[in-house]
Formats: C-alpha cells, sequence, structure tokens
C-alpha cells in the first residue's frame, strides 16, 4: 500500500490512477492515524514552497513524517514541489524544508531562448546508481514542470540530472528517502516505471 | 533541451470524438477514452481536446468526460472549450488538465487570459487562434468554431494575448484544417515571429514532411495534428495512431 500524503496541494487523483493502472494498492489521505501507520509514502505537492512547508508544519503532520523518514526509515518519495521540500530551504521561500536530503532549491536561471519555468519533456541521464532508476531504459525521458530546480551537496546524493540551460537533479535520493522533479504520473511509460520500481522497494 | 512537441488535437463533439474539415464537415472518430488509452500506448508527448460545440451552443465544458478522459490519461493534456470563467478554469486544472486554451470569451473578455494566468501561471494559460482569409485575401481572427468572423489581426491579437500573460498560442488555419494540403507556413510565421511565447502550428499537415515546414519555414515551436493521428490516410478509415518517431526526428533534424 503506497500512502499518498494530501496536505491540500496539488492534483493527486492522476497519481492514483497510476497506481490504480500499475494494480498497485494506494490511498490518499490526510489523516494523522493513517500516515503514522504507512509503510511507504508519497509526497506529492504543486505550488509554493513557503504555503506547502507551513501546511506540514501545521498540527502533526511534521513530526509524523520525520518518525516515518528518520526512524522508522521506511521510503519516501517527493513528487516534484514534494522533492523540493526534501531539502535544507529553497530560494522561493524562507522557511526551512524538511532537511532529509542535503540539498537546496534554487531558481533556474532565465537565459537567452530558455523559458522559466522548465515546462515539458526532458531526458535525464543516470548520475548514482539507484534501486529507483535502474530499471529506466536509456532514452527515459520525463514530463517536467517547475522554476526552481534542486542542487545537492554531495553527488552521492544525485541519481538523475537533467539539463535546462543548467545541469540540476532531477532525481535524489539518500537511504531511504527518494525525489523526483517530473512528473511521473504524466510521463506514461517511463512515469509508470518509477512509481512500478517505488512500489516493489 | 526541450524536444520539439507534436501533440494530438481531438475535437469533441457531444461525447464524442470527430475530426472536421475546415471546420465544417465532420467524420465521427469514436470514444475519446479509447483515443486516449492508445494515445498512452504511444507515448505521445501530450495531447489537447477541444470542444467544439461548446461555445456555439453557450455551454460549460464537460466537467463529466472531461474526468473520464483524465482518469485515463498519463500525460499532460490541455482543454479548451466554452471556457468563459476562471473559476471554470480552476474546475478544470483541479480534473487534472495542465493547461486550458481560451478562445471565443476572450475576445470580448481579454482580461479573462489575465486572470488564469496570473492565478495559476502563464504555462497553464494557452490562447487559441483561429485564422482566416477574408475575401481580401487579409488574415482574420474568427471565434466560435469558425462561425463569427472578427475585424481582429492575428498578428496583432498574438502580441496582445501574449501582453496579457498568455504562456502559448495554438494557431489554427481554418482554409487548411483537414485537408492534408500543407500548412499555411505564411500565418505561422508572421505570428511566431512576431511573439516570444511558443505558437504550436495546427492546420494541414498531411505528412511528415509537412510537419517539418511548420517548425523550419513557419518558426513553430511545435505543431499540432488532427487527421493525420485519426485516419489511416487522406480518405481512408478511422486509425488512431502516430507517425513514427524516428522518421520525425530525422525530418526535424534536417533542417
Amino acid at each position: 500500500m503506497i500512502t499518498i500524503v494530501d496536505y491540500g496541494l496539488g492534483n493527486l487523483g492522476s497519481i492514483k490512477n497510476m497506481f490504480n493502472r500499475l494494480g498497485i494498492p494506494s490511498l490518499i489521505t490526510s489523516d494523522i492515524d493513517q500516515i503514522s501507520s504507512a509503510s511507504k509514502i508519497l509526497l506529492p505537492g504543486v505550488g509554493s514552497f513557503d504555503n506547502a512547508m507551513s501546511r506540514i508544519n501545521h498540527g502533526s503532520l511534521r513530526k509524523v513524517l520525520d518518525l516515518k523518514a528518520l526512524e522508522e526509515c521506511i521510503p519516501i518519495m517527493g513528487i516534484c514541489l514534494g522533492m523540493q521540500l526534501l531539502t535544507n530551504g529553497s530560494e522561493e521561500g524562507s522557511l526551512p524544508g524538511l532537511g532529509w536530503v542535503p540539498s537546496k532549491a534554487v531558481r533556474i536561471p532565465a537565459q537567452q531562448g530558455l523559458k522559466v519555468p522548465h515546462m515539458g519533456w526532458n531526458k535525464v541521464l543516470p548520475t548514482s546508481r539507484s534501486k529507483l532508476t535502474e530499471n529506466l531504459p536509456n532514452n527515459a525521458r520525463f514530463y517536467f514542470v517547475h522554476s526552481y530546480c534542486v542542487k545537492v551537496e554531495h553527488t552521492k546524493y544525485s541519481i538523475l540530472k537533467t539539463n535546462h540551460g543548467i545541469d540540476f537533479d532531477a532525481a535524489i535520493q539518500n537511504n531511504n528517502i527518494f525525489g523526483v522533479q517530473f512528473h511521473p504520473e504524466k510521463s506514461h511509460k517511463f512515469g509508470m516505471q518509477i512509481l512500478q520500481t517505488f512500489a516493489d522497494i | 533541451m526541450v524536444r520539439t512537441r507534436i501533440i494530438p488535437t481531438l475535437l469533441l463533439r457531444n461525447e464524442s470524438l470527430v475530426k472536421t474539415v475546415k471546420f465544417g464537415k465532420f467524420s465521427y472518430i469514436g470514444d475519446p477514452c479509447n483515443a486516449v488509452r492508445i494515445f498512452n500506448e504511444l507515448e505521445v508527448d501530450e495531447l489537447v481536446f477541444l470542444d467544439i460545440l461548446a461555445s456555439p451552443r453557450g455551454t460549460e465544458p464537460n466537467y463529466k468526460l472531461l474526468r473520464d478522459i483524465a482518469d485515463e490519461c498519463f500525460m499532460p493534456m490541455g482543454y479548451g472549450g466554452g471556457i468563459k470563467t476562471a473559476e471554470q478554469a480552476h474546475k478544470i486544472f483541479s480534473i487534472g488538465f495542465e493547461k486550458v486554451f481560451l478562445n471565443t470569451s476572450i475576445v470580448n473578455n481579454p482580461n479573462l487570459i489575465e486572470q488564469i494566468s496570473t492565478a495559476y501561471g502563464s504555462q497553464a494559460t494557452a490562447v487559441s487562434i483561429d485564422v482566416k482569409k477574408n475575401i481580401f485575401g487579409n488574415y482574420k481572427v474568427v471565434t466560435c468554431g469558425g462561425r463569427k468572423r472578427t475585424a481582429l489581426d492575428p498578428v496583432i491579437w498574438a502580441k496582445e494575448a501574449e501582453k496579457m500573460g498568455a504562456g502559448e498560442i495554438l494557431l489554427t488555419a481554418v482554409d487548411c484544417e483537414g485537408t492534408w494540403q500543407g500548412m499555411d507556413c505564411d500565418l505561422i510565421s508572421k505570428v511566431s515571429s512576431a511573439v516570444n511565447i511558443p505558437v504550436i502550428a495546427q492546420g494541414g499537415a498531411g505528412n511528415i514532411g509537412d510537419i517539418g515546414e511548420g517548425i523550419d519555414r513557419g518558426g513553430a515551436s511545435a505543431v499540432a495534428l488532427g487527421s493525420m493521428v485519426v485516419f489511416q490516410k487522406q480518405g481512408m478509415g478511422v486509425l488512431v495512431n502516430f507517425p513514427d518517431k524516428k522518421l520525425i526526428e530525422v525530418e526535424l533534424g534536417k533542417h
């Protein structure tokens, strides 16, 4: 069972639809008891960094997530903004992030001929070996929509990178904590591969 | 770098998928959800759905149908047809669409572009511009599924849309639409050279060479395909398909 944490941001239906298609049981919930008993957590997110962090910090959600991530060490994956929340913080906001993966989120610099937000399909390249990405084909590409990007403090935390004017981390990992900048639920075959592998970990 | 996008545009008429010729005569294609399932398998970049009756009839988007489509669709999606308010756009985003296409309503209410763009970002706010030549041979914007003529010049209108916050323009040459006779590169180039946002060119693509022309001669950022993705060939039966990606890469690499 994959527990998809609903903290009030983003459309979670399409993630659940993809799990349904894969035949993997999943649950969208904001209920603290259900999150407390989760064996695998997905942290989605669309919107602004501070808005997301303040929703997570509100009530007991933050404490439960920290417990699941750092003490129970269950597999947790952040998607899009959900990945940026795993960092120490973002240039987009002033609140600290969850701090589970030594990294930070920075604004994608505007450059001639390159648009921000980075929106569309892009190829990825493996950086460090990871269970999450070992089954991906060479031609894997994913759908991105974001204006901020993650830079890890040490290359060992980066598992996929991509480029949009600058190189940045498309997927990160610190032990049981995973993050993907792209939207697997909108990246058909390749996205299904990622969600399937996460479910199998 | 982001790849050049080739986007199937699927036309909704009531609950069915159809394909029109020059916005007039239409053929029945089938069930939209079935087509979406096939496009998932074909791994297309994104899909755009346009409801061709919503504006002429003055009805709201068919949210139930859009929800059914979203349940099946594992790629980015856009929707256009009958959107008159930011609340309606919000409903479409919450169903799981990434982008809305505004057309008829913004001719009288251009502020809607700004409202949606401010709330949801320019990447989610696209403007659809349908263009026909008038009797003097000048390009003019038409609305309401081609039923209403306006005095608007497509280049000026596209610039206005960009200024109001549109993130993308779907430019349709009505006279070419559904003809398989090639794209109107003159129109495409006029509009795409006047704006800094991506222009998706639509209308007339009948083969991979036409796609290359739209990108290369027209300067479009992306090409939308109608007939090519729902028929086997011109004049032949229905077949939901997508041109060979390797051949497209070769074609686009030529330029």
